[in-house]
C-alpha cells in the first residue's frame, strides 16, 4: 500500500497488485498513450496498429464526435465543424486566438476562453480535448484490459496556469483520475535519462505542433532537477505550415480564400513541409474550391528563408533559459531534440550551431514525450521496481503575483522557482476604515498589470476598520506539484481568512465537471452510479488499508481518545463500503481523510525526525 | 491543517547552525529530505497524506532555496539572531559606497547606450570580483567575529550588487536580442 512506501521506497507490489497507469501526451497536431509493461516504456497501437492519434475531432449534426484519423478525413471538406489542433486554445481569449490569423472556425466569445459554434453544438476547447483524451482511455483500456488506475497528462513546460487547469479538466471530463500534470520536456529527459542513464546537464528542445519549451535539466544520482524553463506557447510546427501557406497565397495571389481553401492550403503546406525534411524541392496539387487547380512548390532553400524568423524566435527563449540556469553554453553537455517539428534539418542545424554540438536524436522525438510520461505514472501508481528510486523536481514557469496600486505587478513567486512551492508577502490598507481588499492573481514576468495573464480575482472582506497601514494582510501563494496555484488571505491581528483556489474564470467546478459527465449518452444512469459505487469503493478500501496500517506502524502518535476516533471512522467507512449509496460513501471518505490530517501531520514529521537523526549517526567519523 | 514547522531551515535538513555551509552537503540533504517527503512519493495515497506532503516539500525547496544563496542565508542567519537587515527601509550606505554606486550605474547606463558589450562584460567581471570580497567580509563578520551590525551593511551592499548585475544581464540580453535580429519579427500575419 502506498503508505508502505515511505518506510520503503523502491518496494513494488505483487504483480496481481499492479496498477494500470498511463502516460498521455495530449499534442497540438498528434496525441498518444504509452504505459509500462513488463519494465519498460511503450506506446499503445490503435486497431490498425497506428501509435499517433491525430490531435483532431469531427462534430457531426448529431452531436456525434468523431477523433483521429476519421476526423482528419473530413478537415477539407468540412473545416468549420473539424477541431484541428485544439491545444493552442485551451485556456485562451478571442484575443488570443486572433493573433493564429485565419482559422475555419466560429468563434465565440465565453468568459475566459474561446468556445466554437460546431454542428454538434458550442464546445470548449476543454471538451474538444476531453474527446481526444477519451479515445485515448478508451485505447489503453482496451489494449490493457482493465481499467485505468490513472494518467499522468503532459503539458508544454511553458503552459500557464489557465492552460494547466484547462487540460486538467479536460483529463477529468474524460473520466481520468490525474495523477500527475507533468511537463513535456521533462517528461522526455525522464525517457532519455533512465533510458542511457545519463549524467550532467542537459538542454531539452521541444518544438511540437503548436508549442515550444526549452529546459535545462540536471541529471545526477536519480535526480531529475528542472533549472530552468522558457518557451513560447504559441510557436510550433503549425506555424510553419501557416507560413508556408502565407507564402503561396502572396505568390499565387490567394488572399481572401474561404475557410475551406484555407484548409486545403495548410494540409498541402505540411505535406510539403514534411517532404522537404529529406527532399531538396516538393510540390503539391491543390484544387480550391471554386474548381481552379493550383500547382504549388517550394524548394528547401525558399523553406529556410520564409522560416527564418520563426527558427530564429525559439533563440531568445533557449538564452533566456540559460541565463536563468545560470550557465554558459559550453555548461551543457547535450541538447535532446524532441517533437516532430524538430525533424526539419535547418531547424537541426540552427539548434547544432547555438549549442555547438550535434544533438541527440536517438530516441522518436514524436514518442518520447509519451513514454517519459509513462514511466512518471507507473512510477506514481505505486508500481515503482526495486531500486527504481528517482526523484522529480520541476519549476513553474512563469512568475506569480498581485496587482498593487497603480496597475503595478509585485511579483511573489519569481519563474523557475522549484515546485511544490508556498510563499507569503504582507500587504496593507491604503485608507482609513477600509474593511475590504481586492486580491488580483497574475501570471507573467512584465511589470504592468495589463501586460501579464490576470489568473483570478477575489475579496478579503469583513477587514476590521483601522488606520490607513495598521492591517497586515498576508496573501499566501501554493503551487502544487502540477504547477496549478491557489491563494489565500488573511487578516493577521484578526484573523479574518479568504481563500481561493486559482480558477480561471472559466474554470470548471466539480458539480461542472459532474454535469458534464452527465450529460455524456456514453452510459445509462445505472451504469454511471456502478460506476462511481465501483470507484468509491476502490478510494474507501485503499484509504482504509492504509490508515490501518499507519495504525499499526504510528499508533503511538496518537492519544487514546484519537485512536479510538480514527477506528471509528475506519469502522463506518467499512460499513459505509458494504453499502450501495455511493454519496454517503464519497462523504464517509472525506470526513475520514480530514480526520486523518493531523495523524498523517505527525507520522511525516516523524519519518523526517528519523531520517535527521540517522544521518547525524551516520556522519560520526567510525575513525 | 497546517504541520508544524518548529526546525529552521538548517535543521529541517540536519545541518548546523552557521554561515559556512557545505554545499555538498547541502544538497546531500535537501535530496534525501525531499526523497521522503515529495508529493510524487504519495501520489497514491490519502488526500490527508498528499497535502501533508506538498507541505513539507515546499518547506524543503523553501529551506534549500534560502540556503544555498549566501546573501539569502546570510539575511536569514541574521534573522534567527534577531537582527534585522532592513534592506527595505535602511538605506543608509557609507558615502564611499554610495560614490561607487553611482559610477556602476553611469558605466551601466553609458554601456547600454554604445551597445558596448565589452565595457558591460568587463564590468560584470568588476562586480563579480567585488562580490567575492563581500562574501569572504561576510563569512568573516557571521562566523569568528559575530560583528552582526556589520554583516547587515554587508548584505545590503550586496543585494545592491545582485541589481546592478541584473541591469547588466538585462542590457546584454537586450543587445544580444537586437543582434539576432528581426527576432521578433511575427511570421505570420
Amino acid at each position: 500500500m502506498s503508505l508502505l512506501q515511505i518506510s520503503e521506497p523502491g518496494e513494488s507490489p505483487e504483480p496481481h497488485q499492479r496498477r494500470l497507469a498511463v502516460g498521455i501526451d495530449l499534442g497540438t497536431t498528434h496525441s498518444l498513450v504509452a504505459t509500462v509493461r513488463s519494465s519498460s516504456a511503450e506506446c499503445l497501437p490503435d486497431a490498425e496498429g497506428r501509435v499517433l492519434l491525430p490531435s483532431i475531432v469531427h462534430y457531426g449534426a448529431g452531436g456525434e464526435a468523431e477523433v483521429g484519423y476519421g476526423a482528419q478525413a473530413r478537415a477539407a471538406d468540412d473545416p468549420a465543424n473539424t477541431v484541428v489542433s485544439v491545444k493552442r486554445f485551451m485556456g485562451r481569449g478571442v484575443a488570443d486566438v486572433a493573433k493564429y490569423g485565419a482559422l475555419p472556425y466560429r468563434f465565440v466569445d465565453a468568459p475566459g476562453m474561446v468556445a466554437i459554434e460546431t454542428a454538434a453544438g458550442l464546445r470548449s476547447p476543454v471538451q474538444v480535448s476531453a474527446d481526444i483524451l477519451k479515445a485515448l482511455r478508451v485505447r489503453a483500456e482496451e489494449s490493457l484490459g482493465g481499467e485505468l488506475h490513472g494518467a499522468v497528462v503532459t503539458v508544454p513546460a511553458y503552459f500557464d496556469d489557465s492552460q494547466r487547469q484547462a487540460t486538467k479538466d479536460a483529463a477529468r471530463l474524460a473520466g481520468l483520475n490525474v495523477l500527475r500534470l507533468l511537463n513535456e520536456p521533462t517528461a522526455a529527459a525522464i525517457a532519455y535519462g533512465l533510458d542511457n542513464a545519463s549524467e550532467g546537464t542537459f538542454a531539452i528542445f521541444d518544438l511540437g505542433g503548436g508549442t515550444f519549451d526549452i529546459s535545462i535539466l540536471r541529471l545526477t544520482r536519480g535526480v531529475f532537477e528542472v533549472l530552468a524553463t522558457n518557451g513560447d506557447s504559441a510557436l510550433g510546427g503549425d506555424d510553419f505550415d501557416q507560413a508556408i501557406a502565407m507564402h503561396w497565397r502572396v505568390t499565387h495571389g490567394l488572399a481572401d480564400a474561404s475557410g475551406r481553401d484555407t484548409r486545403r492550403l495548410l494540409a498541402a503546406a505540411r505535406q510539403v513541409k514534411e517532404r522537404l525534411t529529406t527532399q531538396e524541392s516538393a510540390d503539391a496539387q491543390v484544387t480550391l474550391t471554386w474548381g481552379q487547380q493550383l500547382h504549388l512548390g517550394l524548394t528547401r532553400r525558399e523553406f529556410v528563408e520564409i522560416s527564418a524568423p520563426l527558427v530564429q524566435r525559439t533563440l531568445g527563449p533557449t538564452r533566456k533559459a540559460l541565463r536563468d540556469a545560470k550557465l554558459a553554453v559550453s555548461q551543457v553537455d547535450g541538447v535532446v531534440l524532441v517533437g516532430g517539428a524538430t525533424r526539419m534539418p535547418h531547424l537541426q542545424r540552427a539548434v547544432a550551431q547555438f549549442f555547438g554540438r550535434e544533438p541527440l536524436v536517438n530516441l522518436d522525438p514524436e514518442q518520447v514525450v509519451a513514454l517519459g510520461a509513462a514511466i512518471q505514472a507507473n512510477a506514481l501508481a505505486g508500481n515503482r521496481a526495486p531500486g527504481d528510486d528517482w526523484l522529480l523536481l520541476d519549476v513553474i514557469p512563469l512568475s506569480l503575483g498581485l496587482e498593487t496600486m497603480g496597475g503595478l505587478v509585485e511579483k511573489v513567486i519569481p519563474r523557475n522557482s522549484t515546485i511544490p512551492v508556498a510563499r507569503a508577502q504582507e500587504f496593507t490598507t491604503f485608507k482609513d476604515g477600509q474593511t475590504a481588499m481586492a486580491i488580483h492573481v497574475v501570471q507573467g514576468e512584465r511589470e504592468l498589470v495589463s501586460d501579464c495573464r490576470s489568473l483570478a480575482r477575489f475579496e478579503l472582506r469583513g477587514i476590521p476598520p483601522m488606520v490607513a497601514g495598521a492591517a497586515r494582510i498576508a496573501v499566501t501563494f501554493q503551487v502544487d506539484a502540477d504547477g496549478l496555484l491557489s491563494v489565500s488571505a488573511r487578516e493577521k491581528t484578526t484573523g479574518v481568512a479568504s481563500s481561493v483556489v486559482v480558477k480561471p474564470s472559466y474554470g470548471l467546478t466539480d458539480d461542472e465537471v459532474a454535469t458534464m459527465l452527465r450529460a455524456g449518452f456514453e452510459h445509462a444512469q445505472a451504469d454511471r452510479d456502478a460506476r462511481a459505487l465501483a470507484e468509491q469503493r476502490v478510494e474507501a478500501e485503499g484509504l482504509a488499508a492504509a490508515l490501518r496500517a499507519a495504525l499499526e506502524q504510528d499508533g503511538d502518535l496518537l492519544s487514546g481518545e484519537e485512536r479510538a476516533a480514527l477506528e471509528a471512522g475506519i469502522a463506518s467507512l467499512d460499513a459505509a463500503r458494504r453499502g450501495t449509496d455511493h454519496r454517503g460513501l464519497k462523504a464517509a471518505v472525506e470526513s475520514l481523510n480530514r480526520a486523518s490530517e493531523s495523524f498523517a501531520a505527525r507520522r511525516m514529521d516523524r519519518s523526517v525526525s528519523r531520517a535527521l537523526a540517522g544521518r547525524r549517526l551516520d556522519e560520526v567519523p567510525t575513525k | 491543517m497546517t504541520p508544524e514547522f518548529s526546525r529552521n531551515h538548517f535543521e529541517l535538513l540536519g545541518l548546523p547552525v552557521s554561515y559556512a555551509l557545505d554545499a555538498a552537503a547541502l544538497e546531500r540533504a535537501y535530496r534525501d529530505l525531499q526523497g521522503r517527503v515529495h508529493p510524487d512519493r504519495f501520489a497514491s495515497a490519502s488526500e490527508a497524506e498528499r497535502r501533508v506532503a506538498m507541505q513539507w516539500a515546499a518547506r524543503a525547496n523553501e529551506a534549500y532555496r534560502t540556503l544555498r544563496n549566501p546573501v539569502d542565508r546570510a539575511r536569514y542567519l541574521l534573522g534567527l539572531k534577531g537582527f534585522d537587515t532592513g534592506e527595505e527601509s535602511n538605506t543608509a550606505m557609507p558615502p564611499d559606497f554610495l560614490l561607487q554606486q553611482m559610477e556602476w550605474r553611469e558605466a551601466v547606463a553609458q554601456g547600454r547606450a554604445d551597445r558596448d558589450e565589452a565595457a558591460l562584460e568587463g564590468l560584470r567581471r568588476e562586480i563579480h570580483a567585488e562580490r567575492g570580497e563581500m562574501q569572504s567580509l561576510l563569512a568573516r563578520a557571521l562566523g569568528g567575529e559575530r560583528n552582526y551590525d556589520a554583516g547587515c551593511s554587508l548584505v545590503r551592499k550586496l543585494r545592491f550588487l545582485d541589481k546592478i548585475e541584473a541591469e547588466i544581464d538585462d542590457a546584454l540580453e537586450a543587445m544580444a536580442e537586437g543582434a539576432h535580429g528581426h527576432a521578433m519579427v511575427k511570421g505570420r500575419s
